[in-house]
């Protein structure tokens, strides 16, 4: 039980104390913050250092069983006129492959990274809405078993990531395949949305006194630009998904001709949701970069606010580009020349973002560990990626191009070059403070070369496919048509770059058990994270810290007369799980907030949440209804007032 | 409390509020992201009214244009209702525990003659979801908006039930501050409704 006052305050002079992570006071903090025990404290935690690492896991599970369909694609396709796998096999396997990628991994493995960074990096001691946070993480595992269910129900999703009707209309896909899919993708959009408004109240709130908004880690930037746009673009995805399962299964015409409805509604609701996301999967990576790439560079990342203004450039833009996934639909020449300028300027910002990064290469004394080969093969990835997106963003080349591999060539240059070489170099750089122990080096280098090699192989070789007019999502081709030397090569490079994948977790599993013991700040970083031991303690910091600049572990480098940090001297708070509130801008502390404690509620409400899908798709109304009266059962015991948090008179 | 020898007491700053105490907590700011992504979810619902309004061949709206006089004043009722909720979060800041128990269930009476209207305004429609996409794109609207009074309704009684046992008062009324600000945004995301559903057709004739 956590000890709780037995009078409440309405305030309070908080203590201000000098002390150490094995001071009693930290003792007493452990006894107050940490996880209750056995089954119950695992199911009912709110730690968000474990939930970050659930998050990482089960989005690192989801890229393994993505990758794998992809590794069954490509044995298909290594050959013309192939019979591995049937067309429905193929449209099944090319659909789940985009959907486990796209919305399984890519933005949760960065909620993983930002979920266990964030109150680390703030000199904070846990999110705004602990309880929100376990809940996010419940939504996304069931939302994703969910959507995987279809293949236990004999028929998965077929008509590709981005669903178009009217393959998906009930006419043409009457299957339960895309019910579950459709309703799923509400589902996953709860866990989002939730997630994001975490993040953004979060970074608002709860910042360490003086670590005013100019002072965050750009990996802030990226993930509060990517939370924001979240938060307006989900809905767009939510609400047609919504509209395409009325369609389907209550008789209502959104996207039917016949009936006045119109089918481009459905690409237009996606994509001003698909190219936001586009950027909320690859921005907080990018933050991931700045951040981290500086360390092994052993200086400050040049240009940290152009960097700063750029991601947020980036996402503003991002709402103005959605139309050049729909240069081929037949809209008039007005709306293609805007939505093209839009997408060329665009490049403007990444280009600042890039040029910072070089220059922080160039100018610094690079250490050259497995992290930052990854973080500077992302730079290059990010270049080939970026200038194959600036030449589609062009509507005549884009005519030709649409619809073939160039673009598939495009996408994995920027999904895997932006996305998944931050998160592997990230996971090298973090690796210390999740678990205490450091990876291997050697394997490192084995992993990063081979992935590196592998991912070139496997993907450059698209672009020439396209170029030579192969068009996407086929499930094989005849012979003599000139695409034999290049799908072989394709699939010979992406087995490579599976192997390079297997030995990084190979290194994973042998570094957990193995690896040298970190210490509190291995690679000599700047960031607060790096104050506390590895792994951390479930308060995080002992006392709140006082910041005065954006590197208050890099001070001794600074300038004599520059103002210093102080660490180990701050607030106590100790009267139960306490932390610090704080102004939105200059971090001016003005509340001592107060935390809830652990609670079954999320994973209750996730399990109300994810029968009420099931009784959506299932068109069971008696679930449907019994599990939106316990929803709403657990949503108000869960917010009803509570004494400790003052919310109530005793 | 432990007597803690180790830490050093250095020095002791303001005070400060705990919780939330004395001020709308993270929970309004919690609120406020609720908010902003339910009014983009409403941006995307309208958006698509008008994208099928510009691009359909049907005659529109169908069934005629919409009557004005019972949506009206159902439109006033709701606002009402909303000033019944400002009060009663005006009489909780101020410690009058009479003011906040009234309003809400002034809020609560109107909000809920609101939906018993919009009913009857369902019922009265000559078409219905799946007749026509104009149909659909009505009932699908008007339904998410009566989503979400059913939501604040069942809030409001919350609050309510809180109030009538004395749990808030001028330090501590987070909990209402933070309820009350989503039932304004049900009674103002109306107007966009009401606006484009009904206001829209006598103007895009």
């Amino acid at each position: 039980m956590i000890p709780r006052p037995a009078s409440v305050e309405l305030e309070r002079r908080p203590r201000v104390a000098q002390a150490s992570f094995d001071s009693p006071l930290a003792e007493r903090l452990e006894a107050i913050w940490k996880t209750g025990p056995g089954l119950h404290g695992q199911l009912a935690t709110v730690d968000h250092k474990t939930i970050g690492k659930r998050y990482l896991v089960t989005a690192f599970l989801f890229l393994v069983v993505g990758g794998i369909e992809a590794l069954i694609m490509r044995i298909q396709l290594a050959g013309p006129d192939a019979n591995f796998l049937t067309p429905q096999q193929y449209n099944e396997l090319f659909t789940m492959h985009g959907v486990t990628m796209i919305f399984l991994y890519a933005l949760p493995v960065l909620s993983g990274f930002s979920n266990f960074l964030w109150p680390l990096l703030l000199g904070a001691r846990d999110m705004a809405f602990p309880r929100l946070n376990a809940l996010s993480y419940w939504i996304f595992l069931f939302s994703g078993l969910f959507i995987y269910s279809s293949f236990v129900l004999g028929h998965a999703p077929d008509a590709g990531w981005f669903n178009y009707v009217p393959y998906t209309g009930r006419e043409f896909n009457p299957g339960v395949n895309i019910d579950v899919y459709a309703i799923g993708m509400v589902f996953l959009g709860i866990s989002t949305t939730v997630g994001a408004i975490n993040f953004i109240v979060t970074l608002f709130r709860m910042r360490a006194p003086g670590m005013s908004i100019d002072r965050i880690p750009i990996m802030m930037w990226g993930t509060l630009t990517s939370s924001a746009g979240n938060i307006l673009a989900v809905p767009a995805v939510s609400l047609a998904f919504f509209m395409l399962w009325l369609d389907r299964r209550h008789g209502t015409h959104f996207f039917e001709v016949a009936n006045g409805g119109r089918p481009l509604l459905w690409q237009h609701l996606f994509w001003m949701f698909g190219h936001p996301w586009v950027y909320a999967i690859v921005l907080p990576a990018m933050g991931i970069v700045s951040d981290a790439l500086p360390v092994f560079c052993r200086r400050p990342l040049v240009g940290y606010t152009p960097v700063a203004l750029a991601t947020v450039a980036t996402m503003i833009i991002g709402f103005g580009v959605w139309v050049h996934h729909m240069f081929s639909t037949g809209l008039p020449g007005l709306s293609l020349s805007f939505f093209s300028a839009a997408s060329m300027v665009i490049v403007i910002p990444s280009a600042v973002s890039v040029f910072a990064w070089i220059a922080t290469i160039y100018t610094g004394r690079p250490v050259f560990k497995t992290a930052f080969l990854y973080f500077a093969a992302f730079v290059f990835l990010f270049v080939v990626g970026g200038v194959s997106g600036f030449m589609t963003a062009a509507v005549p080349l884009d005519w030709q191009l649409t619809d073939t591999y160039f673009v598939v060539g495009h996408l994995h240059y920027v999904l895997l070059g932006i996305n998944v070489f931050p998160v592997v170099g990230g996971i090298y750089f973090w690796f210390p403070k999740f678990t205490g122990r450091l990876l291997d080096e050697r394997l490192g280098k084995w992993s990063f070369w081979t992935m590196f090699v592998g991912f070139n192989a496997g993907f450059f070789p698209m672009h020439i496919a396209g170029l030579l007019g192969m068009p996407r999502r086929i499930y094989t081709y005849p012979a003599g048509l000139g695409w034999e030397t290049v799908n072989l090569v394709t699939s010979i490079g992406s087995f490579v770059f599976a192997i390079g994948v297997l030995i990084f977790i190979i290194n994973v599993v042998v570094s957990l058990r193995h690896g040298t013991q970190a210490g509190n700040n291995p690679w000599g970083a700047s960031s607060l994270e790096w104050l506390t031991p590895s792994p951390p303690p479930s308060f995080n910091f002992v006392v709140i810290p006082h910041i005065k600049s954006r590197y208050p572990l890099w001070e001794d480098a600074a300038p004599e007369k520059s103002e210093r940090s102080v660490l180990d001297q701050g607030f106590v708070l100790d009267h139960g799980r306490e932390t610090l509130g704080s102004s939105a801008l200059d971090a001016h502390p003005d509340t001592i907030l107060r935390m809830p404690g652990d609670s079954l509620g999320p994973l209750l409400l996730a399990i109300a949440i994810t029968a009420l899908c099931a009784g959506l798709v299932l068109n069971l109304a008696w679930l449907s209804i019994t599990a939106c009266v316990a929803a709403a059962v657990t949503i108000i015991e869960w917010l009803w007032p509570e004494r400790f948090l003052a919310q109530r008179r005793d | 409390m432990a007597t803690l020898a180790n830490p050093i007491i250095v020095n002791e700053t303001a005070p400060l509020p705990v919780a939330a105490a004395r001020r709308v907590a993270v929970g309004w700011w919690g609120m406020w992201g609720c908010i902003v992504s339910e009014a983009a979810l409403f941006a995307y619902l309208l958006f698509s009214y008008f994208y099928i309004a510009s691009q359909t061949t049907n005659p529109w709206p169908e069934g005629g244009l919409p009557k004005l006089t019972l949506p009206t004043v159902n439109t006033v009722i709701l606002l009402t209702s909303s000033v019944a909720a400002w009060w009663a979060e005006r009489g909780v800041r101020a410690g009058r525990q009479r003011d906040l128990q009234w309003g809400l269930a002034g809020a609560l009476v109107l909000g809920s003659a609101f939906a018993g209207i919009q009913l009857l305004e369902w019922h009265n429609k000559p078409f219905s979801h799946s007749s026509d996409v104009y149909g659909s794109l009505y009932f699908t609207i008007t339904g998410f908006h009566m989503a979400h009074v059913a939501v604040g309704l069942v809030g409001l009684v919350m609050l309510l039930a809180g109030a009538l046992r004395g749990y808030f008062d001028r330090e501590r009324h987070s909990v209402i501050s933070i309820g009350i600000l989503y039932w304004h945004f049900v009674d103002a995301v109306w107007i966009a409704v009401y606006a484009s559903l009904y206001l829209s057709a006598y103007l895009l004739l």
